[in-house]
């Protein structure tokens, strides 16, 4: 409130547009024609701050309509929601999809991060050259296709750059549990979904009741599968336990770590599974309301989640919960947990302060399950061998199978299952062994940890990765040749981080700065004081994010630049 | 209220009550502490109506608004109570047990259907009926007016038909349930409170009352007249007819502040004798002939009573500048010259003088309102913890005196609108300023909209003028040229001034000074006017 309304005024597309996904405007106040009727009453207030989560949504059918989020098409945004200006500008800037200064109707984002590299650069400068208007961009989430780039154009959705060819797998389907209708099951056919024993597990769910099947979770030592590895059992169980009348589930599948492309694979080459599992979490925590946000890069995802949601909708398999499929618009941010709450509650994607942790008090202030695509998918395998039989697999601490995303200096990149335990030298030989030796793998992604080429006997489990001072985070695994250079892949990390710090607590908002800065002098050749005196200020700054910043993005923006400082790659700090 | 001179609730109620009424109050822009806390109360769920002429800052965060009519508030107040009585959400426990004259209300409001007050006053049938649904079924709900109530010729009448709705529901004298006239200035209650008003003595206490009179006589040693003295509307009057020759304005500045303001001026000038005292030297101390600097709140030691009846400690931090001196030593010098003795006393000597005198009061030595950060009255001794709320006893075994029912009557303003004056213009304040501007225009504000008038844009559009053009507006007592500004709060045929600039705009050249008998508050509200193009 306190609206300063913009004195720009909305084009007719923009108000089409806007009112396709809002519905027309119910007065005067709200934008539309101003009636007698609006000089003597005004509704507002909670129902209309109410919608404040609609805002997200408003945002990209301007992008989408005009190319631009306008001033005008902002503002007739603000008066449907009620939102101050200001306050809406600041949302739209938060995300790289969204522009807010007139560009050409066409823009190509080019990946130029850490896989796809000078690759990326090279298809960037040939299109520019082509004199098409170029973006650069994050990890695309493609890394399997590098080089990759997606294109925004005025009218609709982005698109991939070249039609990106459905997901395949490299292994034996019949030797698979979450990856076994991957490019062997039509992923928008519930017929055959069905016919390869799709909705099973939900039906196993309704059979057993909630408390069963916690039971059944909990005896299978599930954990999540997004990085932080919390036990799935006990999550559920917590927010069926929180009080409340309203609860929430959201399927989290804004896969942003750079050299992750897993969830995508699934949400792509098998969407149903993701619903029906979201369906069970509802099931069992007794949320009424959920929703699946799934990454604004990833428009192939997005279109066959939705698919997916409305066909099992249709056939009835969703009448316990009323589910709802939200797109991200690039942040890397809003992939942790409480930035993604507020990304679809309307604001700026910035994370909270936890405690209170999401089971009480998680996506609009309700207790929530909030899972990772993964997790979701090895929910439907639990249900379906049983808890017993799947921690049989993997190790004591680390059950079942786990999808990696191998990339780079590989034969064969893509997205591999392996139970856990299996040695990341094991790994990267699925993946048709590496090309040209091994330099260096980076497990984890960006915010994740280098391994050195003598250490790749690491069994793949989160107590192994552990114990060795790694981790296995989003299952990223990009392979980097012996004749590596580090010097860029530290600093496009550091680079990385800076941009995506949401900016909000100062250990990262400065800290990712001070760290790109140390590391460019590094690798100029032209530290302040000494090399020595360098790493004592990585160090200290490392220290302080890793200790003070207030969600997960500050607290590891510090760990891969500290291993390839600690195992001494090439080209870091000459 | 029901015999006590404030506010009946603690702002934490309206941080924690189900409903808020805001009623004649733009309290975002003229009260802004004090709209903290009711959007405190916002975010905490509380459910919020807005009843005001224009949709104004503070009425956007209303779930809904009702655009009244000016002056049309008993209307809507009426047919609001014959609803709550028509739907059954009477509270008959509370009616029966607290109130008196139940009947003769209802009877009274019998004809206010939600037809002939959406007739009246302009709101359509549904949202009055939602009003009055809401508040008769909320758990607790905090009813709030300012000015747009007060400042009307029959202002009396219309907080008695707003108590009258609180009376027929029982949101009065419970945690959560009050009546909430939100105080203009930090220490307009303060004032009341030390008996600045012609009727009261200190504490609210009946100046006609022998017993009352006795008490304040033995303490001062000096007699004290038994009739109430004038407000400020009958000192005009008087002066009009000679039986006031001088005048003593302090922190006052009636000349730009008055309905009227060119009869105003006259009768300031006719007199024999002004003496001002303020901080500033205002447009009325330029007409003084003696000006008496005072010590601003930084400069003096005391006390302020904020819109909760809460009493808190102000206190001297540095020497007033110049000749400048708190009001405690400029009166007792005053009283000097006078040929009275008064003692030279600490404002503490004051205080306790004021507690011996007012029960209200008794309870709050200064050791005590520093110990609890303010108390609010009625504190009687110093064993009473304050009372967060007035009128607890209409809920207890001991009732007292039941609270009255009055039927009142509409009336519609007095400056009537006719083909000649078809413009409602009403006055009123914004965030950036204050009043006259005595205090607030020396400064600089980047949200400063200097004086003008606000139009509906289809009225700019009816006189062919665009937005910084100059309108001559006249009304049955003057005429003044004001560049115009398009507000959308406003609908056709409604017209708003600010107060605050009337060295560029003098909007009291235009009001009228028809005035409540009861309260002496003209009616700056309403005016009829006639807008012009000047070419």
């Amino acid at each position: 409130m306190d609206l300063r309304h913009l004195v720009d005024e909305p084009t007719a597309d923009e108000v089409t547009a806007v009112d396709r996904v809002l519905g027309p405007p119910t007065s005067g106040w709200e934008g539309g024609v101003f009636e007698d009727t609006d000089g003597r009453v005004a509704y507002g207030g909670h129902d209309l701050r109410q919608r404040r989560h609609e805002l997200l949504p408003a945002l990209h059918a301007l992008q989408e309509a005009r190319g631009w989020v306008s001033p005008g098409g902002l503002g007739y945004v603000c008066r449907r929601l009620g939102v101050p200006p200001a306050e809406a500008y600041g949302v739209a800037t938060f995300y790289a999809m969204f522009a807010t200064e007139e560009r050409p109707t066409r823009v190509v984002h080019v990946c130029d991060d850490i896989v796809c590299a000078d690759r990326g650069e090279a298809l960037a400068s040939r299109l520019a050259d082509d004199g098409q208007t170029v973006v650069s961009s994050p990890c695309l989430g493609r890394c399997e296709m590098a080089p990759v780039a997606l294109v925004q154009q005025t009218g609709g959705p982005p698109t991939a750059f070249e039609a990106a060819p459905p997901p395949t797998v490299h292994q034996d389907p019949s030797q698979l549990e979450l990856l076994r209708r991957v490019g062997v099951v039509d992923p928008s056919s519930l017929t055959d979904y069905e016919a390869s024993g799709g909705l099973a597990a939900l039906r196993r769910a309704r059979e057993l009741g909630a408390d069963a099947v916690l039971d059944e979770l909990e005896r299978s030592g599930l954990r999540g599968r997004g990085g932080a590895a919390f036990p799935i059992g006990a999550k559920w169980r917590a927010v069926r336990d929180a009080p409340g009348d309203l609860k929430h589930v959201v399927a989290n599948g804004d896969e942003s770590e750079p050299g992750t492309f897993k969830d995508r694979v699934l949400m792509e080459g098998d969407p149903f599974a993701v619903v029906e599992a979201l369906a069970i979490a509802a099931l069992v925590t007794g949320a009424a309301r959920g929703y699946l946000y799934v990454r604004g890069e990833y428009p192939e995802a997005v279109g066959a989640i939705r698919h997916a949601v409305d066909v099992l909708a249709a056939a009835g398999h969703l009448d316990h919960v009323d589910l709802e499929v939200r797109v991200g618009a690039g942040a890397y941010i809003c992939g942790e947990e409480t930035a993604l709450f507020a990304s679809i509650e309307g604001h700026r994607g910035e994370p909270r302060q936890k405690p209170p942790f999401p089971t009480t008090n998680g996506l609009f202030d309700r207790p929530t399950a909030v899972n990772n695509i993964e997790t979701l998918a090895a929910v439907l395998q639990v249900l379906e061998v049983g808890g017993e039989a799947f921690a049989a697999v993997g190790t004591e601490n680390s059950t079942g199978t786990k999808l990696f995303a191998v990339s780079g200096a590989v034969a064969r990149p893509g997205v591999y299952e392996v139970p856990f335990g299996t040695t990341l030298d094991a790994l990267i030989d699925l993946a048709g062994g590496a090309v040209g030796g091994i330099g260096a793998v980076l497990l984890g992604g960006a915010a994740g940890v280098f391994v050195g080429p003598d250490a790749v006997d690491l069994p793949l489990s989160v107590e192994d990765a552990a114990a060795a001072g790694a981790t296995l985070g989003s299952g990223a695994v990009v392979v980097f040749d012996a004749a590596t250079d580090f010097g860029p892949v530290v600093r496009r990390i550091a680079a990385f981080f800076r941009d995506e710090s949401c900016g909000q607590c100062v250990p990262c908002r400065v800290g990712t700065v001070r760290q790109e800065e140390a590391l460019v002098r590094l690798g100029a050749g032209r530290p302040l004081g000494s090399t020595d005196t360098e790493r004592a200020l990585l160090a200290d700054i490392d220290a302080v994010m890793t200790d003070a910043s207030i969600c997960g993005l500050g607290r590891t923006a510090a760990s891969a630049v500290r291993s390839a400082l600690a195992l001494d790659l090439p080209g870091v700090a000459p | 209220m029901f015999g006590a001179g404030g506010g009946t609730s603690s702002y934490r109620e309206i941080e924690e009550t189900d409903l808020i009424v805001v009623w004649g109050s733009n309290a975002r822009e003229a009260h802004p502490i004090f709209f903290h806390h009711l959007l405190k109360g916002v975010r905490n769920g509380a459910r919020m109506f807005a009843v005001d002429p224009r949709r104004t800052s503070s009425a956007e965060w209303a779930d809904l608004w009702l655009g009244i009519d000016v002056g049309s508030d008993i209307a809507l107040a009426n047919a609001v109570g014959r609803e709550i009585i028509d739907a059954g959400l009477v509270d008959r426990t509370f009616v029966d047990r607290a109130t008196s004259g139940f009947d003769g209300y209802a009877e009274s409001v019998d004809e206010w259907t939600l037809e002939r007050g959406a007739a009246v006053t302009g709101v359509p049938a549904d949202a009055i009926r939602r009003l009055a649904h809401a508040y008769g079924e909320a758990n607790t709900a905090q009813l709030c007016w300012t000015l747009g109530i007060t400042e009307h010729h029959n202002a009396t009448d219309n907080v008695l038909a707003l108590i009258n709705l609180a009376l027929l529901t029982g949101h009065v004298g419970r945690w959560g349930s009050g009546l909430v006239p939100v105080r203009g200035q930090n220490n307009v209650q303060g004032g009341g409170d030390m008996g600045a008003l012609p009727n009261k003595l200190p504490g609210f206490q009946d100046v006609a009352d022998d017993a009352i009179r006795a008490k304040f006589e033995a303490e001062w040693d000096a007699s004290i007249p038994a009739e109430p003295g004038r407000h400020i509307s009958l000192m005009f009057e008087a002066m009009e007819i000679g039986a006031i020759r001088s005048l003593f304005v302090l922190g006052e500045n009636p000349l730009q502040s008055e309905a009227d303001a060119a009869r105003t001026e006259k009768l300031l000038r006719g007199l024999d004798h002004l003496v001002v005292q303020d901080l500033f030297l205002t447009a009325t101390a330029e007409l003084a002939d003696v000006v008496l600097p005072a010590a601003g709140w930084g400069e003096s030691d005391g006390t302020y009573t904020s819109s909760e009846r809460r009493v808190q400690r102000v206190r001297r931090v540095v020497e007033p500048p110049g000749e400048a001196r708190d009001d405690i030593t400029i009166l007792t010098d005053l009283a000097l010259r006078l040929g009275a003795e008064w003692p030279e006393r600490s404002a503490e000597k004051h205080w306790d003088e004021l507690r011996r005198l007012s029960p209200l009061h008794g309870g709050m030595s200064y050791e005590r309102l520093d110990e609890f950060g303010g108390l609010q009255w009625p504190c009687p001794d110093e064993a009473h913890p304050g009372s967060p709320f007035l009128h607890g006893r209409l809920w207890s075994d001991d009732i007292g005196r039941p609270a009255p029912f009055h039927a009142v009557e509409w009336v519609p303003p007095v400056d009537e609108l006719t083909d000649e004056y078809p413009t409602r213009l009403t006055t009123g304040r914004r965030l950036d300023s204050y009043n006259t501007g005595v205090q607030s225009g020396r400064y600089a504000s980047p949200r400063r909209v200097h004086g003008g008038i606000d139009l509906a844009p289809e009225d700019g559009a009816r006189l062919s003028v665009a937005e910084g053009d100059v309108v001559r507006v006249t009304s049955r007592r003057g005429s003044v040229r004001a560049p115009v500004r398009f507000d959308r709060a406003l609908r056709p045929g409604l017209a708003f001034m600010a107060v605050h600039f009337p060295d560029d705009v003098d909007v009291n050249q235009l009001t009228i000074d028809a005035w409540d008998p009861r309260s002496g508050t003209a009616e700056f509200k309403a005016t009829a006017v006639r807008i012009e193009r000047v070419d």
